[in-house]
């Protein structure tokens, strides 16, 4: 295969002939503001936006395709570097698909651990989105008021599975442990001082002149433009579309939460960062109720279906515990998934997380397709910096969230 | 109205169309031909406005028969009921063309271009089907099944750049 020059990376100018009156510029992929390894071939105006060409695929590391020689245990740890700042949502949204294939539903003590785990996630990613967007449109403090609390869900991934940042968390039918009352204490010490952050972002950030300059009528995107290129998530929310997973397709046991879609109609950048900002409220009452509510009980499956492995006790001082863990642990014996095919969505911090899985009747799915939102949002990038100016392009991307861990898998 | 309700009265315009039903979601099977009419007629009249998803599936090795090797996934979304539908389609070598629904949905641009990345499958009409996420110059489709989980050696292909030069 031989390397040849890209045709993205060839100026505009014929050699030796004047700089024709529109020029061409690279925008990333090593730029501090393009937060992760995102290009844009940009054609300027000036300092206007004519046309931008976006290039991705510097962070593609063949995660569909370690889908189909990684057992549906091991995928999870993949499913952490999708989206790499809220894993345990990715981790919920694997095992759900993969659950929904082999038609089983996890014990309700463990679908609340779940909940619980998969909104401190959209917490942790919409305090960094709005975070990193405010650091990029000239308010750093609120950034450092974004981060503090970040630390503390860290915190508590780190009490409810040992990993702070990829989590790992879920398994087929179950967690990999149960929650520890100090994790619980730490879950209601966070729901009590969560809401003074809020408050404070509030008064940062809503009159912030700076702020508000920057990003109000900035990258704005119309409903009928936001369903047509497939949005979801708060970037669809935020121009009107009144679609949320959560209340739209219940998983889990979203049903037994009180909690509203949060939604905006003007469709820009300040209205994105305003619907992030709400879901948090929204997430918090989630969390809240869930805490209270936790049912007792089991949190993995019943071992008689031979899905999750038993007890250690079990396996070391009884003969079926030890039998158990065999039977599922042999490659010939263990758990089966039917020769079907399903597609299943749950709702992402950023969007529509879907997983598209055949099976094959064994362990190992035959194909393990991911459908990131960040991929389809990133799409959306040149439609609305068209006719902007250069400075507006971190604002847009700010306000997307786009990871490129997800975008590039 | 139902899903299977609704196939089956678009059948009598589309009769090739079959489907089937796993876990509560409907499938519905059509040739290749008459694909984009029925994409076409699902959104227009039936209201699914949004393409969650193109995606396909290599069954070079699949332990069941499939009539073909390549099956394209289209995953339609209607915003209003919340249904969703996914719609089918076999394609087989060495004709891998299949007609582009970027007149329908703007989504479907560049998850047609990462289906043509990933398995060579060409789409008519696309305005800009380009590799997406591999380099311009990889030869092959690596979510194929017969492409190798460890790659054909084009890592290798890449010049060493020591520190003194760079």
């Amino acid at each position: 295969m031989p390397l040849e020059r890209s045709q993205l990376a060839e100026s505009s100018a014929e050699p030796g002939q004047p700089q024709p009156y529109l020029w061409r510029m690279n925008f990333g992929p090593q730029h501090p503001a393009m937060h992760t390894t995102l290009r844009l071939i940009l054609t300027l105006d000036g300092e206007r936006i004519v046309d931008a060409v976006p290039d991705i695929g510097y962070l593609h590391c063949g995660f569909e395709k370690l889908g189909e020689s990684l057992d549906y245990n091991q995928y999870v740890v993949v499913t952490d570097r999708m989206n790499y700042l809220s894993s345990p949502a990715n981790n919920v949204a694997w095992h759900e698909a993969v659950e929904r294939l082999l038609g089983i539903q996890p014990p309700r003590r463990c679908q609340y651990l779940r909940v619980i785990a998969a909104e401190l996630a959209r917490i942790s990613d919409h305090l960094l989105c709005i975070g990193a967007m405010g650091l990029d449109t000239g308010a750093y403090t609120h950034f450092m008021y974004a981060f503090n609390p970040r630390e503390r869900i860290y915190d508590i991934f780190e009490a409810l599975c040992g990993a702070r940042f990829t989590t790992s968390y879920t398994r087929v039918g179950g967690l990999c442990r149960d929650a520890s009352p100090k994790a619980i204490q730490m879950i209601r010490d966070f729901c009590r001082d969560f809401p003074k952050v809020l408050r404070d972002i509030h008064l940062l950030m809503d009159r912030n002149r700076i702020f508000v300059d920057r990003t109000k009528g900035i990258g704005v995107l119309s409903k009928e433009e936001a369903i047509n290129r497939g949005c979801s998530g708060p970037v669809a929310r935020a121009s009107g579309v009144t679609r949320d997973l959560r209340k739209d397709e219940p998983y889990l046991c979203y049903r037994d939460f009180d909690f509203q879609v949060c939604c905006a109609t003007e469709g820009d950048c300040f209205a994105r960062y305003r619907v992030r900002l709400a879901e948090m409220e929204e997430s918090l009452k989630i969390i809240q109720q869930a805490i209270e509510n936790l049912p007792s009980g089991p949190v993995n499956l019943d071992p008689g279906y031979r899905i999750v492995l038993p007890e250690k006790q079990a396996v070391y001082q009884t003969i079926e515990g030890l039998i158990t863990h065999f039977e599922i642990l042999m490659p010939n014996r263990g758990f089966r998934a039917p020769c079907e095919e399903i597609y299943v969505a749950t709702e992402a911090p950023n969007g529509e997380l879907g997983f598209y899985i055949v099976g094959q009747g064994n362990y190992v799915a035959y194909r393990a397709r991911c459908r990131p939102p960040s991929f389809i949002h990133y799409g959306l990038m040149p439609h609305l910096i068209r006719g902007h100016m250069i400075s507006d392009i971190v604002a847009v991307l700010g306000s997307l969230n786009i990871i490129a861990g997800e975008l590039d898998r | 109205m139902e899903l299977q309700g609704l196939i089956e009265s678009l059948q009598r315009d589309f009769p090739s169309l079959s489907w089937s039903e796993f876990r509560g979601q409907v499938r519905a099977w059509v040739s290749r031909d008459r694909l984009f009419p029925l994409l076409k007629t699902l959104k227009e009249q039936h209201g699914f406005d949004m393409l969650a998803d193109i995606t396909c599936v290599d069954y070079l090795y699949y332990q069941e028969k499939k009539p073909a090797r390549f099956g394209l996934v289209y995953v339609l979304t209607n915003t209003q009921t919340n249904q969703r539908l996914v719609v089918r389609t076999f394609l087989d070598e060495p004709d891998l063309v299949a007609p582009s629904a970027t007149p329908l949905w703007e989504a479907a641009n560049w998850l047609e271009r990462e289906v043509w990345d990933m398995f060579g499958i060409r789409f008519a009409g696309h305005p800009d089907l380009r590799r997406i996420l591999l380099p311009e110059d990889f030869a092959s489709h690596p979510l194929r099944k017969d492409y190798p989980l460890q790659g054909l050696g084009e890592r290798n292909n890449f010049p060493i750049i020591r520190r003194a030069e760079s």
